[in-house]
């Protein structure tokens, strides 16, 4: 029978959620690495029992794990995040030139095709690969080099590279997205990239329709469907139908367009998922009630789904990592809250249920759908 | 042989309990402490100085015979009573956060 294994990274350690395929009865495990932050933890399509995770911390810096166990067990492995050639400069928030420095692993994506190969989107903004199951990693410098980088300005929450999509159908394809610079889609796997942001439109920039300069807060796609793009940025869903080369919105009839996570349906690819906030000053959902809104029509036509969640009183927030869904018949979706509550739903989003409610701020959501 | 106190959260990533104990070859310095932690335990490299500056981590500091020495030199001779072993070398995490 399948089973479900979601991996939950919070502000203050790794949690383990599993069930079988019925997604009722939830074992919890964790905390792994207690008193970290776990930006992120991600498994291997390849070996689903080889998850790596992003632990970090103010003060002791960056720590990598790989489990080859499904989590029972860790061993670190490489955190040498070193910059290619010259560094250079980004913008700093008042204009000026700022140095490049690592900061953190804010999310991996493992290859499709093999286990030992996986990606790393870091702040400030770069994207590294190990070829070793993280032992060593090494910088895709063509991404900060195309010529953008140096007008690259960090979001509230830094230069961070939040998004790695690798096309399933052509590997040599990936995209990426960076707050706020913008999303950006490599061809040839990874040695040259160009900024994929026509269509975009960011009011905060001297000019709204730039180049690059975009706050985009993630990228989805179905894997049947891979030149479409749905985008959640700043403020606007978005969507491209051509491999991001252009983008036009599909907020419609949300009650806010501002959010951070947006994911697709295992078996619709026309049906999206997005979670409204208020504001960008206000980083909780309108009028206090928790709603996931649901589009079958690949966006403009938006329902709310709220059957389960708090609809009063509710003043969390989801992060942009930490939604995401399982690949189950009936395909569940699975959300974590900035209060420490992840909810579930078996069906598609009609009904939900808190799996847990009072772990530390989510900071993301990964389920691995396992045989 | 040189005595180190780390912190809880490097005990834990390094799996030791207590105070380690650790062989400097050499002068016994704020460099060859590190040096010799590192290469004890790998996977402590990078959580108290950048990889590559060798500089000490902004949060991390480090104390000798009850004294702050993060700013000084990491090329300076600690204490003797440090490099005899009679008083620990101590890494601390600042006391900042929540």
């Amino acid at each position: 029978m399948s089973k479900v294994r979601v991996l939950v990274g919070t502000r203050k350690g790794g949690f383990i959620l599993t069930a079988d395929g019925k997604r009722e009865q939830w074992e919890v495990s964790g905390p792994h690495f207690g008193g970290w932050e776990i930006y992120h933890m991600k498994g291997s399509p390849v070996d689903p029992n080889r998850i790596y995770a992003s632990q970090t911390s103010s003060w002791f810096g960056q720590v990598v794990h790989r489990s080859d166990d499904g989590g029972k067990s860790w061993e670190t492995v490489g955190n040498e995040f070193t910059y290619k050639g010259d560094a250079g400069t980004h913008q700093w928030y008042d204009g000026t030139a700022h140095p490049w420095e690592f900061a953190r692993v804010w999310h991996f994506e493992p290859s499709l095709h093999d286990p030992d190969v996986v990606y790393a989107g870091v702040e400030d903004a770069a994207i590294f690969k190990s070829t070793d199951g993280g032992q060593t990693w090494s910088e895709l410098p063509g991404l900060r080099g195309h010529g953008t980088g140096p007008s690259w300005q960090p979001g509230a929450g830094g230069l961070c590279l939040h998004t790695i999509i690798i096309d399933p159908t052509n590997h040599n394809r990936m995209y990426i997205a960076i707050s706020s610079a913008g999303a950006f889609r490599t061809d040839d796997g990874g040695n040259t990239w160009k900024p994929i942001n026509r269509g975009l439109r960011s009011d905060f920039l001297p000019q709204p329709e730039a180049e690059v300069g975009h706050c985009v807060h993630r990228i989805a796609l179905h894997p049947s469907r891979p030149e479409v793009l749905y985008m959640q940025k700043h403020w606007d869903i978005m969507r491209s139908d051509d491999a991001g080369d252009s983008w036009y919105e599909v907020s419609g009839n949300l009650p806010s367009d501002f959010g951070f996570p947006i994911a697709v349906h295992a078996h619709e690819p026309e049906t999206i998922y997005v979670v409204p906030i208020k504001s960008d000053s206000e980083h909780f959902p309108p009028d206090g009630r928790l709603r996931v809104y649901r589009s079958r029509t690949g966006g403009n036509e938006w329902e709310a789904l709220t059957a389960g969640l708090p609809q009063e009183n509710c003043y969390v927030n989801v992060l942009r990592d930490a939604m995401d869904v399982d690949r189950l018949d009936s395909c569940g979706i699975y959300f974590g809250t900035t209060g420490g509550q992840v909810y579930a739903s078996a069906d598609s989003g009609d009904t939900w249920k808190a799996v847990v409610e009072h772990l530390p701020p989510v900071l993301s959501v990964e389920v691995q759908t396992l045989s | 042989m040189i005595r180190v106190q780390l912190p809880y959260h490097l005990r834990n990533l390094a799996a030791v309990q207590g105070e380690v104990e650790i062989d400097v070859a050499g002068p016994v310095t704020q460099r060859t402490i590190l040096d010799a932690l590192e290469a004890h335990y790998p996977m402590l490299r990078g959580t108290m100085r950048d990889h590559v500056t060798k500089q000490r981590r902004a949060f991390v500091r480090f104390f000798a015979c009850g004294r702050d020495v993060s700013h000084e030199s990491q090329d300076a001779p600690l204490p003797p009573e440090v490099a005899d072993g009679t008083e620990p070398f101590l890494v601390l995490g600042a006391l900042a956060g929540g």
